[in-house]
């Protein structure tokens, strides 16, 4: 019986966890007034803020639980499933919090404290109980034993019989009670299927919002860029052409130096084009591929980057490009803003996701800031269910990892090497 | 001189057609696609080949595969590229050869006529025709330090137009100065650089460009 359990973890080990559960079940018997106290101040439409603060704290407090479970029991993750909570809005807040069934699910919880106390206790007193005894009957202790017995050999060698038998006890009860609390409480704090499908309409609804805006965006950028630039040009250039072969028999030499400004004219609209084209699906990465087109990033770069490529066929067209556009978003916050010299790109696929760390050598400290490139990072993933996480720590080195679930296509265009 | 071409947009191709055949080219072929492209080059072994980047079928780098694929088989045949934009990494495959007679320009670059023309007689010759915006993305990336910042502004000029591939009496006449000064410059320059010096002028070019490729990244 012993073995089955403590694959998971040894025997005094769960020992440590145990007491981290009790004082988490201790702190929700405190929160448990509390609630009470906010809900009842609600039915006076005054306790909502209240409902936010401690519907706050039980997900905390819930939370921690999950994961001391996880812990004891590493192969299984325990997810939580909340609604996520409005950024602004009280009474919005105050709402999702109390329709939420994740939350009243964390109430059974909370209620079934003592419960859960009791269950913890069944071990650790006689274990506790069997320790003090041992001490008297070792003479470790002077006071009385339950401030009845006084030391003695007698008393002393009586005790050692009760405390062996307690210890022996706990010491047996351990495995199953912990066990008996896993899965109680396990069964208590998993989401149900429904909270998590629901979670996950919650986020795929707030992803495509997103993903509409960032496209309208997009699209609002490249309508402005193309009235105020090529259009205006080519109404320009329009315009010289006619004035000069209006006056191409009078004054051949104005006409002439009108010519040439129209030919400057198609040269600049020609370059915002390009510039507009490459904002918009760079050619580079039609052309080659997410290979090529971070090959040819980084040559351009200012910094020296090392790139490391291994991927054995060819993510789906957009997965690319948005990699692509995170890989240049990265590196020139890593120009603008790290100090670095040099920077790493690596690029690989594994597990049905697509992996890519942008490392560099600068002084750190990168946060994704409401508005700034990496938080846009953040938001152009989401539509994939990508990733990303950012270590920085100040004085460097910042290391971003950014994965993206997909598939890669049969290898066909080209030969995926490593550069060097 | 015998000038293949390859363009799919027809509108593009007879635009070079007539302006190759003006300046005494003849047009032996002009294509609209891949493996048309790689069959002309391979059969007619033209005096020089203008070829657009993007072609059917895949409408990828099928034209700039195509070049170095027959350059491969005959090396140092004379190409020059033209593209809606341009990438070092696609200069840098086409200079990696080391034998020359290549040309890697923004199609923009027609409208200078003359200019252009000069542009493809070069890469004939076997020189080089690197487009500004090559040349100027390199000496970009290694400003901060190094032997190119010992460089004076005049001497920067002098590089950049070298690296396009011109010759000198061309440097000459682009920047108003004489051949004499700029044949001391580009002694300055090569002493300042340590590289070789070499009279061959297409040798020179090489060596810059493998110079400025070269060091400004220790990979890709």
């Amino acid at each position: 019986m012993a073995t089955a359990t403590h694959h998971r973890a040894g025997r005094l080990t769960t020992l440590a966890y145990i007491f981290l559960l009790l004082s988490q079940n201790i702190a929700a018997l405190l929160l448990l007034p509390l609630i009470i106290t906010s809900a009842i101040l609600t039915l006076l439409w005054i306790g909502l803020p209240f409902v936010i603060l401690t519907g706050t704290l039980l997900r905390t407090l819930a939370n921690s639980q999950r994961r001391t479970l996880h812990q004891l029991h590493p192969k299984n993750p325990l997810p939580s499933a909340y609604r996520p909570i409005p950024p602004t809005g009280i009474t919005r807040r105050g709402a999702t919090i109390i329709t939420d069934p994740a939350t009243w699910k964390d109430l059974l919880w909370l209620i079934s404290g003592p419960a859960n106390i009791t269950l913890i206790s069944l071990p650790l007193i006689p274990l506790l109980h069997g320790t003090y005894q041992l001490l008297f009957s070792l003479g470790l202790t002077t006071h009385p034993l339950y401030g009845t017995y006084t030391p003695g050999p007698i008393h002393q060698l009586l005790t050692l019989a009760p405390a062996t038998l307690l210890l022996t006890l706990g010491y047996l009860l351990l495995p199953p009670t912990t066990n008996l609390y896993l899965r109680f409480n396990r069964l208590l704090l998993a989401p149900s299927e429904k909270a998590r499908l629901t979670a996950r309409v919650a986020h795929l609804a707030t992803s495509r919002a997103n993903t509409i805006d960032t496209q309208a965006a997009e699209i609002r950028r490249i309508e402005r860029d193309l009235h105020d630039g090529a259009q205006a040009r080519l109404v320009a250039l329009g315009m010289n052409l006619g004035m000069a072969e209006h006056i191409v028999e009078q004054d051949p030499t104005t006409a002439r130096t009108m010519l040439a400004e129209a030919r400057e004219t198609t040269r600049h609209a020609l370059t915002e084009l390009r510039d507009l084209v490459r904002g918009i699906h760079p050619p580079v990465l039609v052309e080659r591929g997410l290979h090529g087109a971070v090959h040819a990033l980084a040559l351009t770069h200012h910094l020296p980057i090392t790139v490391t490529i291994n991927l054995p066929g060819r993510p789906a067209d957009p997965v690319e490009s948005a990699a692509y556009f995170a890989i240049a978003e990265l590196l020139t916050n890593t120009a603008k803003h790290a100090h670095a010299t040099h920077a790493w790109v690596h690029i690989n696929h594994g597990h049905n996701r697509l992996v890519i760390t942008v490392t560099d050598n600068g002084t750190g400290q990168a946060t994704p800031t409401p508005g700034s490139g990496l938080a846009g990072i953040h938001r152009r993933l989401d539509a994939f269910d990508g990733t990303m996480n950012i270590t920085s720590p100040p004085g460097g080195p910042t290391i971003v990892t950014l994965e993206i679930p997909c598939a890669l296509s049969s290898p066909k265009t080209l030969p995926s090497s490593e550069t060097d | 001189m015998r000038v293949v071409i390859a363009e799919d947009l027809a509108l593009l191709r007879d635009g070079l057609i007539r302006l190759l055949q003006a300046h005494e080219f003849t047009v032996v072929a002009a294509v609209d696609n891949g493996p048309d492209l790689h069959t002309a080059l391979t059969e007619h072994k033209p005096d020089v080949a203008v070829v657009d980047v993007r072609l059917p079928p895949t409408f990828t780098d099928e034209g700039l595969q195509a070049a170095i694929a027959a350059r491969t088989h005959i090396p140092g045949l004379p190409i020059l590229v033209l593209s809606q934009h341009v990438e070092q990494l696609y200069a840098r495959e086409l200079l990696s050869d080391d034998t020359g007679g290549v040309g890697y320009l923004l199609k923009d670059r027609v409208f200078d006529i003359g200019q252009f023309i000069e542009a493809v007689r070069r890469v004939a010759d076997g020189g080089t025709a690197m487009d500004p915006a090559v040349i100027s993305q390199l000496l970009a990336r290694q400003d901060q330090s190094g032997p190119l910042a010992q460089l004076t502004p005049r001497e920067r000029e002098v590089l950049s137009e070298m690296a396009e591939g011109r010759s000198n009496s061309a440097i000459a006449g682009r920047l108003y100065i004489t051949e004499k000064a700029v044949s001391k410059h580009i002694n300055n320059i090569f002493t300042k650089l340590d590289l070789p010096p070499s009279s061959d002028d297409s040798r020179r070019v090489l060596a810059v460009l493998a110079y400025l490729n070269g060091q400004d990244t220790t990979n890709t």
